[in-house]
């Protein structure tokens, strides 16, 4: 096991840590915002999927668990780079100018990436800890969505998702080594697609059911 | 083409035995030619400098042809100026306009501490290499010269890597003060050679390892390294680096 602390808490281990658990969490929007498309198609529609998913109910306890220690590993090792990072240069520059590498994704991840922890927080508060015997999934959204303050954070709290995403689809395959004239700009398209469509998709639910309410 | 000259106001950092928390300090650079290179015109400002009494500034240089990697400063926010691909003993005074105010600073990088005004210590990079960005050879005549076949194509992305100079602009203008775009400059163009894969695991997680002792921030891909890198290394070296590390640690 000695090995494997040593290089984990290396600059690239770490880094390595932050890719696989994005990774993750970019697979579980996209299930995320499939399954929250039918949201769309209104509330027997909705429903119906929710009682679709809970046949589904053993794995479903397995991607909570997963999904938990994912997200405290990411959030975890991001305080830490982002500590680390500060720490690498004790005095400022008097005059900061970019060279045009970096991207409103890239100067942002860890602020985005905390207020989306605050977000969630929020979200498993008024979603998932909830009574579901009292409250459907339904309920929850016309509940929150009613308040147009909750609307308008979860509207917010989307396009963070996407402006992370963005940046950090392709900086985790870059991360794992995957960089490549031939396919990073495919990458970096698709990246762009993800963002765009989770920030879109999950955009105008709160939209939707206030509208349909 | 006759030559012009502008007029300058200088902001520049000072930090010696006498200021040792260091200071921007304003002087005038009249009569600059723009036929002069960046180094050029501070030997002018010294000059004057010396004239009036006080100290000359101090800055690093050697070749001033932009191979060595000696010289190096941050030019109003940018290390080594504003031209791509170009060192500061390279960078013209004609991509001034009279009139302009510089800020010039030392790299500023915990790893890199100042010695005086504009010179900072760049050691931790050269423990970088101690740390393996070498290839041992213990014995022998030389060898025929194309008794070892490297594919073209490897030949020339690891001459693309070996064009890094250590000069530590990548290091300046990370955000991180990470190191990683030297490192991965250093690993990938000994890895591409078949000279260099017998060391290239112990070489790629000691490489890797030294960096994390010396102080140097995390990479976040903000790829600002290799917009500024005077010979033009691509964060693709940084990707290479991180598969020979995983590699590596799998291995
Ligand atoms: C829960 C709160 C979150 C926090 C505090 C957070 C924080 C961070 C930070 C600080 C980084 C940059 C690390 C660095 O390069 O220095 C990062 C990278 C990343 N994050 Fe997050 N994040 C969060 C949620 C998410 C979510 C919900 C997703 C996906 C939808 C995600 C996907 C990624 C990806 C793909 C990367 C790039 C990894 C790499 O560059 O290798 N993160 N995160
Ligand atoms: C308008 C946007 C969104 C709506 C309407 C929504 C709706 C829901 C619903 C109905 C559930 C199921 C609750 C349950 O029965 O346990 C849920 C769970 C969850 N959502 Fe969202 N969601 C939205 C956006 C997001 C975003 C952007 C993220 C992540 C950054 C997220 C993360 C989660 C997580 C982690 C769970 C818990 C999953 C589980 O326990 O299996 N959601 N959401
Ligand atoms: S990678 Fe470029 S910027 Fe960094 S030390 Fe080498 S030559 Fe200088
Ligand atoms: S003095 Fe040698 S590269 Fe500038």
């Amino acid at each position: 096991m000695n090995w494997f602390a040593q290089n984990i808490s290396t600059a690239i281990g770490k880094k390595l840590l932050m890719a696989v658990t994005g990774f993750g969490f970019v697979g579980f929007i996209l299930m995320h915002l499939a399954g929250n498309l039918s949201f769309y198609f209104g509330k027997d529609a909705f429903l119906k999927y929710v009682e679709t998913l809970h046949t589904l109910d053993p794995i479903i306890v397995v991607v909570e668990l997963v999904l938990l220690a994912l997200a405290v590993i990411h959030v975890s090792t991001g305080t830490i780079l982002f500590f680390q990072n500060r720490r690498a240069r004790t005095t400022r520059y008097a005059v900061n100018k970019t060279a045009g590498g970096r991207t409103i994704g890239s100067r942002t991840m860890p602020y985005t990436g905390f207020l989306i922890l605050l977000f969630v927080i929020l979200h498993l508060s008024q979603f998932h800890f909830i009574d579901h015997a009292v409250q459907t999934p339904w309920d929850a959204a016309v509940d929150t969505f009613n308040n147009g303050l909750f609307a308008l954070i979860y509207m917010a709290a989307v396009i963070l998702v996407g402006i992370h995403i963005r940046h950090g689809f392709w900086s985790l395959f870059q991360t794992l080594g995957l960089n490549n004239e031939k396919y990073m700009p495919l990458i970096q398209t698709i990246g762009i697609v993800i963002a765009v469509a989770a920030a879109v998709g999950f955009f105008f639910v709160p939209v939707y059911i206030r509208a349909v309410i | 083409m006759s030559t012009q000259t502008i007029d300058l106001t200088l902001k520049v950092w000072r930090q010696h035995k006498n200021n040792p928390r260091g200071s921007l300090e304003t002087y005038p650079a009249k009569g600059i030619s723009t036929d002069m290179s960046f180094l050029e015109m501070l030997d002018v400002v010294n000059e004057q400098l010396t004239a009036e009494g006080i100290e000359p500034i101090a800055f690093d240089h050697d070749c001033r042809e932009g191979i060595c990697g000696m010289c190096g400063a941050v030019v109003n926010g940018r290390a080594h100026g504003h031209m791509p691909e170009t060192t500061l003993c390279q960078l013209h005074m004609r991509h001034f306009k009279n009139g302009d105010t510089i800020v010039i600073e030392p790299w500023r990088a915990r790893a890199f501490p100042v010695i005086k005004d504009l010179v900072v210590d760049r050691n931790a990079l050269d423990k970088i290499i101690q740390a393996g960005g070498y290839i041992s050879i213990n014995a022998g005549g030389p060898q025929d010269g194309n008794a070892i076949p490297v594919p073209r194509d490897n030949a020339e992305k690891a001459f693309n890597a070996a064009a890094c100079i250590g000069c530590g602009a990548c290091v300046a203008a990370c955000p991180n003060a990470s190191a990683m775009l030297f490192a991965g400059a250093k690993i990938s163009h000994l890895a591409l050679l078949p000279q260099g894969r017998p060391e290239a695991k112990k070489r790629a997680l000691s490489m890797v390892r030294a960096m994390d002792t010396l102080g140097f921030g995390n990479c976040s891909n903000e790829a600002e390294c290799e917009a500024e890198c005077p010979k033009g290394i691509s964060i693709r070296e940084i990707a290479r680096m991180n598969r020979e590390f995983i590699k590596a640690a799998l291995s």
